[in-house]
């Protein structure tokens, strides 16, 4: 690596550590003694069948979810144990694509990627809007959409604007919640491209939950597949792929798979 | 990011190895500096050749902010000729600038949000689209009553198309569960009434009529009308804020793809339910108002029970007890149809949930407090 580019420090160094978590909502059991590290500086994807608690492990990294066992630890601190201003320090480093993009509806959307940049940076007024505009773009919106309302958005310019937001203060870990669902092929490549040009230039770590096999081929460093209440392998995906596990097999030797696994191997090559 | 360590990014001139003057680019170029790299760069803008040699090399850290920044001063072109010419920028950086540079060229080309006036014709412009939305306002609150007879008409004689689950949940919700506020209310409002008119009856030694005064009150008007304000405000809303949450979660549309008629479904068990329970509240306000304002008189007139009684009996009609109470359901269906009709009006986000409740609870008293001005006219005229 160059050393014009952000200084990656030990390429392994854990900015994620999950330890023995269990999540149980009553009594029906999510996960269950489940470890998970997340590496700096890499793409690391999240499969699993629905309901297998991909969103609430996310929930749980993020904080939003007290783990009712196990430990957290992002940045080597648990965000349970510490104090409002350091854990509101922590979270500055987050940015977070929620699933349906949880813009704030009152808000235009370069008044939702205002918010943080107003809230947390000393930035005045005007050079906020202009950092905000920005972000809006980099999401590849058009112009015309930065004064809409949320609700006046499509589905796919919602999402894009919500990674605005989550971009706004250009977070060193980002977490994507199915950020390629409801976009089509054409929206859900550039939107993979984006993501690694952003990971390359600013050494992201990006945790994304997804079911989009493209995005596992194109963007992912490492796979991590939820199954049995925990994670039941993480690797890189040529591994993964033949990992001895019924689900992980029809998963991604299905029909869609396949198709998945052929197309990026074209791309490649070719 | 670290905060605190970070020293403000640099950019100067300096004597390359060909001799030239190169761009050198240093420090962090990030979002915490971005107000004082921009000046840096406006400060070296004007001696800024077309193609400029640039170094990056040693660059600190750098973010969307900065690389945006550094992409501005130096322009498309420039970035452009970089990209084909400098091998020194390493890939991820030169990726990085040339996305942002990208952004930022829409960024000047997009228009300015649009402007707001405020002279004497742009006043005159927004009172006629009042005026406009009032009478659009009337016309589907009209037309909404209409499409609620209607349905009513054709279920009516359906018993399998009776919502009976739905019917009894609402009127528990709306009827039984407001029983406590309406009494209370009511109760004190009576007990009010009957101090004022003691106090103002005094002066004529008629304090004696304080308990027509209290009967007249509840019997015919705010029995009634109290149990309305109170149902627009907690009902009406609650109609509203229910209906409108399904219809952003455009379960509304899957009702009717589904060929399930929502004013059957969601607007009819409301409605009746709120038109059999009304009533029966207004009679539980009434008594409420009459005991407060009989407990007053009491205490501080000295009117005994019995002939608190005797006195209702002999000087007020039954007929003043029906005047209140047909106005029960009427009132009842007005808050109903509008409450729901607010709900279907929502569109899209929590903040339109928020004026359509605003707007359901203001249109309900308003319009309830109108008809009980035209049904006290006409009452009057009729000798009532």
């Amino acid at each position: 690596m160059n050393a014009a580019i952000n200084k990656r420090a030990d390429d392994r160094e854990v900015v994620i550590e999950v330890r023995g978590l269990r999540s149980q909502f009553g009594d029906q059991v999510v996960h269950e003694n489940l470890d998970l590290d997340v590496y700096r500086g890499e793409i690391l994807g999240i499969v699993g069948g629905s309901g297998t608690g991909k969103s609430v492990l996310m929930r749980a990294i993020l904080g939003l979810r007290r783990p009712d066992a196990g430990t957290i630890r992002v940045f080597g601190k648990d965000l349970h144990a510490l104090d409002e201003k350091d854990r509101v320090a922590i979270e500055q480093r987050f940015g977070v694509l929620f699933q349906d993009g949880a813009l704030f509806s009152s808000l235009t959307v370069t008044e939702n990627v205002r918010v943080p940049l107003l809230e947390h940076t000393k930035l005045s007024f005007r050079d906020a809007q202009r950092v905000a505009a920005l972000k809006v773009a980099l999401a590849d919106l058009p112009a015309d959409v930065r004064h809409k309302y949320p609700s006046e958005l499509s589905g796919g310019m919602r999402k894009r604007a919500a990674l605005a937001r989550a971009l706004a203060l250009d977070p060193e870990i980002l977490f994507l919640d199915e950020p390629t669902s409801g976009l089509d092929p054409i929206a859900a490549a550039s939107f993979d491209t984006l993501i690694r040009t952003l990971h390359d230039a600013l050494g992201l770590t990006v945790l994304m939950n997804t079911h989009d096999l493209d995005s596992l081929h194109t963007i992912c460093d490492r796979v991590a597949v939820l199954a049995h209440q925990r994670v039941i392998v993480v690797d890189t995906l040529e591994k993964v792929e033949h990992f001895d596990d019924p689900w992980v097999h029809d998963y991604f030797q299905g029909p869609r798979g396949r198709a998945a696994e052929t197309a990026h191997a074209d791309a490649t090559s070719g | 990011m670290e905060q605190g360590e970070s020293k403000a990014g640099v950019a100067e001139w300096v004597q390359g190895d060909a001799g030239a003057a190169v761009l050198r680019f240093s420090g962090d170029w990030t979002l915490a500096h971005f107000a004082e790299l921009e000046a840096k760069l406006d400060a070296i803008k004007p001696d800024l050749p077309e193609r400029p040699d640039v170094d990056f090399n040693d660059i600190g850290r750098i973010d969307t902010a900065g690389a945006g920044l550094i992409a501005v001063a130096l322009g498309p072109q420039s970035l452009q000729w970089l990209a084909e010419h400098d091998r020194d920028v390493p890939r991820e950086l030169r990726a990085l600038l040339d996305t942002v540079s990208e952004a930022v060229a829409e960024i000047f080309a997009s228009p300015a949000p649009p402007k707001r006036n405020f002279g004497f014709i742009d006043l005159l412009d927004r009172i006629g689209g009042a005026v406009e939305i009032i009478w659009s306002n009337a016309k589907t609150l009209l037309g909404f009553v209409g499409l609620t007879l209607e349905t009513f008409a054709r279920t009516v004689f359906v018993p399998k198309r009776w919502r009976m689950t739905s019917l009894i949940y609402h009127m528990e919700q709306t009827g039984l569960d407001a029983v406590p506020i309406v009494v209370l209310l009511s109760f004190l409002i009576g007990a009010v009434i009957a101090f004022l008119g003691a106090s103002a009856l005094r002066q004529y030694g008629a304090t004696v009529f304080t308990v027509d005064l209290v009967a007249y009150s509840f019997l015919r008007e705010f029995g009634v009308l109290l149990t309305a304000i109170l149902l627009a405000g907690r009902t009406a809303s609650a109609f509203t804020a229910q209906i409108g949450s399904t219809k952003v979660g455009e379960e509304i549309d899957a009702m009717r793809t589904m060929g399930l008629d929502p004013v059957e479904l969601l607007v009819l068990p409301r409605v009746l339910a709120l038109i059999a329970v009304m009533p029966m509240l207004t009679f539980l306000a009434m008594m409420a108002g009459l005991i407060g304002g009989g407990l007053v008189c009491w205490g501080s007139l000295g009117i005994s029970p019995t002939m608190f009684l005797t006195t209702l009996q002999s000087d007020i009609g039954m007929r003043h007890f029906w005047v209140g109470m047909v106005k029960a359901p009427v009132f009842a269906f007005l808050i109903a149809v509008i409450g729901c009709l607010e709900g279907f009006k929502v569109e899209g986000s929590a903040e339109s949930v928020g004026q359509r409740t605003t707007s359901s609870v203001v249109q309900s008293i308003f319009m309830v407090i109108l008809v009980d001005a035209l049904a006290a006219l006409f009452f009057r005229e009729m000798g009532w």
